[in-house]
């Protein structure tokens, strides 16, 4: 199953709404719609097309982060961008009547491959790791070499933090903050070790940091107020 | 007193941007208009509004954004 078909739904406050009206199509990506919705030999070559764009874009983002992955050959680089252009393909061809021309088609349509690359290269380089999952909340920002300077205010923002990493957030937020703000697993890395996707996992990252902001503010700390003490 | 660049970025990752910010399915449905609008000169932060405190927020989201922008720009070009 492709990358972009497994993101769930943003449950994060996004209160925009949006009510513009369908832009008009630039003629090149009328002709990309066009010819993928025909028949036959054209409808195949348009295919064809696709797939060469959605290489290209794939290769791109492989020779992008080959210097973070200096375990992988060079055939394996070009295995994880066929095989991200080919689940990119299958996503743009499953969605292509929810392209509206918001942008470019070439655009829309590298979009789907740059995100298939990237989840396969981050899932890659984390292959024979060992997530961490269960946090020793006292070493917790020592582990991730977090200190804090001579000032009182960074002291007691951290002890706050601390404190409140352990007694505000629910066990599963607790995990998820400090797997990902704390140890830096890659998100579509924790998704798929606990079997969930990259949106529901924002949600949780976001219900927490709010949950922490909250907390801060409600003791007379905050990050911003740090920052103005300086 | 001088904050520790690393202090700040971690307290960044920890609590995440301060402003609302879209989810990560919004982010990648509007990446491909944020990014012609980026690159048009057009101010892309007011056109869709909460993406660029999710990009702050979520790195994978941002390396996407990263990745886009730079292909879709170098293509323009040429």
């Amino acid at each position: 199953m492709s990358v972009a078909t497994t993101v769930g739904r943003p449950q994060v406050d996004s209160t925009t709404s949006r009510s513009e009206a369908t832009p008009v199509l630039d003629p090149e990506s009328r002709e990309w719609l066009r010819s993928l919705r025909s028949h036959g030999r054209e409808h195949d070559e348009a295919v064809e097309r696709l797939h060469s764009l959605l290489l290209r874009a794939a290769r791109y983002e492989c020779a992008r982060r080959r210097p973070a992955l200096p375990h992988l050959r060079g055939n394996d680089l070009d295995d994880i961008a066929n095989q991200a252009a080919d689940d990119a393909l299958v996503s743009i061809l499953a969605r292509l009547d929810s392209f509206r021309g918001a942008s470019r088609f070439t655009t829309w349509a590298y979009k789907f491959a740059l995100l298939e690359a990237a989840v396969k290269l981050r899932r890659r380089a984390w292959q024979s790791r060992e997530v961490p999952l269960e946090p020793e909340t006292w070493s917790l920002f020592a582990s991730a070499g977090i200190k804090p300077d001579q000032s009182a205010e960074q002291s007691e923002l951290l002890d706050t933090l601390q404190g409140a990493i352990a007694d505000v957030l629910s066990p599963h937020q607790r995990r998820v903050l400090v797997a990902l703000a704390l140890n830096g697993v890659p998100i579509d890395v924790l998704a798929e070790r606990l079997n969930t996707t990259r949106g529901a996992l924002y949600k949780t990252l976001h219900d927490a940091r709010r949950k922490l902001r909250s907390h801060l503010e409600e003791q007379g700390l905050s990050l911003e107020t740090l920052e103005e003490t300086k | 007193m001088t904050e520790r660049p690393d202090l700040k970025q971690a307290l960044g990752r920890l609590l995440g941007p301060a402003g609302p910010e879209v989810g990560c399915d919004e982010c990648f449905e509007q990446l491909d208009r944020y990014v012609e609008l980026e690159l048009a000169g057009a101010d892309a932060d007011a056109a869709i509004p909460g993406l660029r405190a999710h990009l702050v927020g979520c790195p994978a989201c941002r390396e996407e954004h990263e990745s886009l922008r730079a292909l879709v720009g170098g293509e323009q070009a040429l």
